[in-house]
């Protein structure tokens, strides 16, 4: 594992309109390593996540205020084209979202958006071998994705979103629709990646990230201000988080006391 | 032991506690039951009632009109009075021509106009203003459209034409593809458009590479429906096309025969020749507004079909 830190972040507020959502997160991700973001409903995990491909940009209201540097670069700069930095980023979302095409036109996609000019071919297989979904779909590349089941089309847009070869993998919630058997096949495919992607994943599941991650953060909601705004409790590599965390409120959640 | 037998191990006492089990059975006889009857008899009577209208202009529309059918009705031009024969080939021309022209203007700002309400600006004030007067002009009486075509294309060029008479549709068609593109667009969801814009597509590339074409059904649903309600109208074409008795010369700017002025000007005739034309002229143009209705039913039927296998 390398210390070469991929995302920085120093985030004061996330804001939709008056409210403010997140406070307080400090925290770096590093190169080829899973970073899990675990907490309550309503911590604001998700929305931190969506921050670092400026996902959050499509709702209206949202507003921003601190710094996140990626490779160095904040993001957030004025300069910045939110669109440039999302195809270096790929996105698995908690529904399975393919587009009513095709598998080969799902994953050629990305390549499409890139004008990527090589052999589009190979890098679809690529890219669904990858994600472990090649000898199920390898027959029916030209028929809809639409037909496949919910754990071939969560896998689908795996391949869909690595295809482009991006930095960064961002999985939001990505097995809470899919089965048992789907997701532990989702998670072998994650500590698979990480060897040549940096992935972060935020989950409901805490022993999704005691398997996969390397690292743990732990948001939790502060309703002291009549608000409900979450904000980073501890991060840390993810063994020590479950077994000897720093802090008591760590400790009762992943111990399963509350949730 | 057998099922026959069980009847009488579970037989039922007639009251437990405050409960008299004898109400508990279906009966007429009971007058909140009867009521409840004859209130479902009487909705369904009302229903078969309105459909009434409809299958009795079908019938008299295919009694009187299928009489002229065969090919000279669709080759001869209408005969003038007292004339024997005759068909009704220039109106049909006239009638595609024009809900051509129709189209060609209504489609492209429907289409982009239900873009922006959709997916460009949902919110904006530009958007709320839009709606709302589109929402306005899906109710405009017809005969509006054509005065406000007469006045702006048919006294500025000094002519009735096909033309004018396709802006006089277009005003009609447009509000109905802009609202049924923008609900189409609206229901192909937020996650579809969030993995396009994730992976680095931009606004433009939403919009034509993901959101149109999935939502493709739904839009040309409502084109069809815009194209047969355009298709049927008379009042705006009256005074911006009027009528021709001669084949279209190939001039957008001249006066252009139309099915449904042709209806309007020999149901009026005293000649028996000239309504039998109207009655065919008048089936023709159901079946045209019959099938294009139809094919957009279809399309948002599988539509819906499509959108229920995909969850």
């Amino acid at each position: 594992m390398s210390d070469e830190s991929i995302f920085d972040l120093a985030v004061r507020s996330l804001y939709y309109g008056k409210f403010r959502a997140v406070r307080d997160i400090l925290l770096s991700i590093e190169k080829g390593t899973i970073t899990a973001f675990v907490g309550p409903s309503g911590c604001g995990k998700s929305t931190v996540l969506r921050c670092l491909n400026r996902m959050n940009d499509l709702k209206r209201e949202f507003r921003f205020d601190g710094q996140i540097r990626y490779l160095g670069k904040d993001i957030y700069a004025k300069s910045v084209d939110p669109v440039a930095i999302r195809r270096t980023i790929g996105m698995v979302f908690q529904k399975p979202n393919p587009f009513a095409m095709t598998v080969y036109r799902n994953v050629a996609y990305g390549l499409k958006l890139n004008g990527y000019k090589g052999n589009h071919e190979e890098k679809v297989e690529q890219a669904l071998r990858a994600a472990a979904l090649w000898d199920e779909v390898k027959d029916k590349l030209h028929s809809s994705a639409l037909a496949l089941s919910g754990g071939q089309q969560q896998r689908l847009c795996i391949a869909r979103a690595i295809a482009t070869e991006p930095e960064v993998l961002l999985m939001d919630e990505p097995c809470s629709s899919i089965d048992p058997v789907a997701t532990r096949k989702v998670e072998d495919l994650m500590r698979e990646l990480k060897t040549r992607y940096t992935i972060a994943i935020v989950t409901h599941n805490l022993q999704q990230a005691k398997r996969v991650a390397d690292k743990t953060a732990f948001l939790y909601v502060d309703t002291s201000g009549g608000q409900r705004t979450g904000y980073l409790v501890e991060v840390g590599e993810t063994h020590e988080m479950f077994e000897h965390p720093k802090e008591t409120l760590t400790q009762e959640y992943l111990q399963g006391e509350f949730s | 032991m057998t099922l026959a037998n069980s009847s009488t191990a579970f037989a039922t006492p007639t009251s437990v506690g405050k409960v008299d089990l004898g109400q508990l059975e279906r009966s007429l006889r009971r007058p909140r039951t009867l009521f409840s009857f004859c209130m479902s008899a009487l909705c369904a009577l009302v229903a078969l009632l309105a459909a009434v209208p409809l299958l009795s202009v079908l019938f008299m529309l295919v009694w009187r009109g299928a009489a002229r059918f065969g090919p000279a009705l669709f080759t001869e031009l209408p005969p003038a009075a007292a004339m024997t024969g005759g068909g009704i080939g220039n109106a049909i021309i006239g009638t595609v021509l024009v809900v051509l022209v129709a189209a060609v203007i209504s489609i492209p700002v429907g289409v982009l106009g239900g873009v922006y309400l959709a997916e460009i600006n949902p919110d904006g004030a530009a958007a709320g203003v839009v709606r709302f007067s589109a929402k306005l002009l899906t109710g405009l009486p017809s005969i509006l459209a054509g005065v406000f075509a007469y006045t702006t294309v048919v006294l500025v060029t000094g002519r009735f034409s096909p033309l004018a008479g396709g802006i006089a549709l277009a005003l009609l068609m447009f509000p109905i593809i802009m609202l049924t593109t923008e609900q189409a667009i609206l229901s192909v969801g937020r996650e579809i458009s969030e993995a396009a814009v994730g992976m680095g597509a931009t606004q433009t590339q939403v919009v034509y590479q993901i959101l149109i074409p999935t939502a493709l059904p739904g839009i040309l649903t409502g084109v069809l429906l815009a194209l047969a309600r355009g298709a049927g109208e008379t009042a705006p074409l009256l005074f911006t096309m009027t009528f021709s008795d001669y084949w279209f010369s190939g001039q957008l700017m001249e006066p252009t025969a139309s099915l449904a002025v042709l209806i309007f000007n020999f149901s009026k005739s005293p000649f028996e020749n000239q309504k039998e034309i109207a009655w065919a002229a008048s089936l023709i143009l159901v079946l045209i507004v019959l099938v294009l209705t139809l094919c957009g039913r279809v399309l948002s039927w599988r539509a819906s079909q499509r959108k229920g296998a995909s969850v």
